[in-house]
């Protein structure tokens, strides 16, 4: 056996999902097989690039640049070895380069750009691949200014609600206090949806860049990144990422050497899916039970502590280091209508090519599901996708021709939410997941206000009623009024929202609960 | 398989006290309680509270808002399956029936035996490779009868 002394770069994600597919297991077995071989590898460890079904996806470095091979199991390694994949070699798992892979190759990726192919601990990785451009310019530009940009580029929260960010930051900016407060809402509890979880585990030092010019930009010197206990491993990645930070004086007194101060904590939540309602999350980031807030105040005038707060989805606030570094009128150019910039949609559930699909607004659901992801991974027909998370709306196939934008999907009563879509194949049970959806609600509602707390019981047991057949029209009929209750009347988008899956399960698709089956409309 | 301390007033008042220093401490403080004890008891109600300068009332309620922390301690191992929509979408509901009639317990209780408990997970972001578990804090995607089985079997032993 011959050793070569030529150290070859091997990457493996650390991506939860890599883990959880066996990343860890892949990494051990590829050093002992080098350590026999003699050959000197260095084994990295990144964030994903999102193609989730290759996962875990290995990549070595070459002349050509990275050849990724997926997914990889444990037992594959020798194999792989054998076949000289450390040249690239060819082999059945052998993918090509990642970046010209056609689901790679279709996105647009603002956010997730690095994500996947950077150390996410590397200061020095970050800075190679553009990062801090944002903050350095936004440190030139001040905080009026940055605002400015903020408003230009259209950027709109990304954690579901859709409201403009440069006006939250306006307001928070133009309140007077002695300490205003950035937190991030990255309490992505979302059945369908792992962007956030994502982003923090590949690129952290985005959200702290993003996080930075937030405070830099209304004044603030605290952030609190707010996340979920089972996001073990972004917490992990987030932490390092914030330390290695403060100790290139990226975080802490005078940032970058300017005469801004900015600091930040990751805190965990505990399993309540309620706390990512904002002002929910704020009471818990307080140490109270998590719930939630009437508005006014808006958290912008009394937020966490009663002090001026921006609370912004993970999303939002890693979009800003683009904004800054490239101008506000560049990611506004992305898009459609009302909705500017790259939406990272995550395509989840029974589907083939499941993962995280950076693009602009407007691309049809259609396509995400079929042409993108590949239909359903069972090999059944799709039924239909639930969009925006456990509050969202079933739109059935025959609507799959709605464009992602906030204001198509409001037309249709469905919702993007936080992006994530999952594909259900016509083995769904329609008025099983209409009853988990009030059951659902009924074990996460906070208690605060009575058309959730109550409501959502009620329409369990109106739920179980109809299953069993009894008085089926007079049901539907409670329940399709219960559902308005519950829309106009709750404090919160989880009350509010619960509707939606109800109501579009029981539209579309009518005979699963036992009321006659739908008439086609003209225009569908 | 995680180890926990037997209950100290002294070691726990040591547990609180290292996060005074935050703003907003108790939720840091009530997770390293139960990382230390294995659930969170109810003497460490008053001592919060006294640290804190809040009721103890509202110490209770917090405890029981959140359904991370545990009153009693957990067998010893936690199995948790995701029961989210795409875990549902990808086969999740046979894999529970499977487990709850593997383990002959529902998802939300302990054997017989105290060595597995059984907990519904609402969403590990692991959708794209569902359906996902997590057994001691180790998370598994692409969960498969197989699969779920060796974890059970892992769980007993």
């Amino acid at each position: 056996m011959t050793s070569n002394p030529v150290s070859i770069r091997i990457y493996v994600p650390k991506d939860a999902c890599a883990i959880a597919c066996g990343a860890d297991e892949v990494v051990a077995a590829i050093a002992a097989a080098a350590a026999r071989r003699q050959q000197a590898v260095e084994i990295i460890r990144t964030g994903s690039r999102g193609m989730l079904w290759l996962e875990p996806l290995v990549e070595v470095g070459t002349p050509e640049g990275r050849i990724g091979y997926g997914p990889v199991e444990e037992g594959d390694v020798e194999a792989l070895f054998e076949a000289g994949f450390l040249t690239g070699a060819a082999h059945g798992l052998r993918i090509g380069k990642p970046e010209e892979h056609p689901f790679m190759a279709k996105q647009t990726r603002l956010t997730f750009a690095r994500c996947g192919i950077v150390d996410p601990a590397s200061y020095t990785d970050y800075r190679a691949h553009g990062g801090y451009k944002g903050l350095e310019r936004a440190l030139q530009l001040g905080p009026v200014e940055i605002i400015e940009e903020v408003k230009k580029s259209g950027l709109r929260g990304r954690g579901g609600a859709g409201f403009p960010t440069a006006i939250k930051w306006k307001t928070v900016a133009d309140a007077k206090a002695d300490r205003k407060y950035i937190v991030c809402n990255a309490d992505e509890g979302d059945s369908g949806t792992f962007a956030d979880r994502m982003i923090m585990e590949g690129d952290p030092f985005e959200l702290i860049e993003g996080m930075t010019i937030a405070g830099i930009a209304v004044g603030a010197t605290k952030g609190f990144v707010y996340t979920r206990s089972e996001y073990p491993h972004a917490i992990a990645a987030m932490e390092k990422a914030i330390q290695v930070a403060r100790a290139h004086g990226m975080l802490g007194v005078n940032i970058a050497g300017s005469q801004h101060s900015f600091d930040m904590e990751v805190r965990m939540g505990a399993g309540a899916y309620v706390c990512g309602e904002e002002t929910a999350l704020l009471d818990s980031l307080e140490g109270k039970r998590g719930t939630v807030r009437a508005k006014p105040p808006l958290p912008a005038h009394k937020g966490l502590f009663q002090k001026p707060t921006v609370i912004n989805n993970v999303l939002s606030l890693t979009a800003i280091p683009h904004i800054l570094a490239g101008g506000g009128e560049f990611y506004a150019n992305f898009g459609m209508g009302r909705s500017r910039g790259t939406m990272p949609i995550q395509i989840a559930g029974n589907v083939k090519f499941g993962g995280l699909f950076e693009t602009a607004f407007g691309i049809t659901l259609g396509e995400l599901v079929n042409d993108i992801g590949g239909g359903t991974a069972s090999g059944k027909p799709v039924k239909a996708a639930q969009v925006g998370g456990p509050l969202g709306a079933y739109v059935p196939t025959w609507q799959f021709d709605l464009p992602f934008d906030y204001e198509a999907f409001a037309a249709k009563d469905a919702l993007i939410g936080h992006g994530g879509i999952v594909v259900f194949d016509e083995g769904a049970d329609m008025a099983k997941m209409a009853r988990f959806a009030m059951e659902f609600c009924s074990v996460e509602s906070c208690g605060k206000c009575t058309p959730c707390r109550i409501g959502s019981t009620r329409g369990v047991e109106l739920m179980d009623r109809i299953i069993a057949g009894q008085r089926v029209e007079a049901n539907l009929a409670t329940l399709t009024d219960l559902c308005q209750t519950m829309k106009l009347g709750s404090l919160c988008a989880l009350g509010g929202f619960t509707p939606y899956p109800v109501l579009s399960a029981l539209k579309h698709f009518p005979e699963e609960f036992g009321a006659p089956p739908r008439r086609l409309e003209a225009a569908e | 398989m995680p180890h926990y301390e037997p209950w100290s007033e002294g070691r726990a008042r040591a547990v609180i006290e290292e996060f005074s220093h935050l703003e907003g401490p108790l939720m840091p403080m009530l997770h390293a309680v139960q990382e230390t004890f294995g659930h969170v008891p109810d003497a460490i109600v008053p001592m919060l509270a006294e640290l804190l300068n809040i009721s103890r009332a509202e110490v209770h309620g917090v405890v029981t808002f959140y359904h991370d922390f545990r009153h009693e301690p957990a067998g010893r191992h936690v199995l948790k399956l995701c029961r989210a929509e795409a875990c549902q979408a990808a086969g999740g509901d046979a894999l529970a029936d499977h487990a709850e009639h593997r383990l002959g317990c529902k998802l939300g209780e302990t054997t017989a035996d105290g060595r597995v408990t059984v907990e519904p997970i609402y969403c590990l972001g692991l959708c794209a490779t569902a359906p996902s578990a997590m057994l001691d804090g180790r998370i598994v995607a692409r969960l498969t009868e197989r699969r779920l089985d060796a974890l059970i079997a892992e769980a007993q032993s």
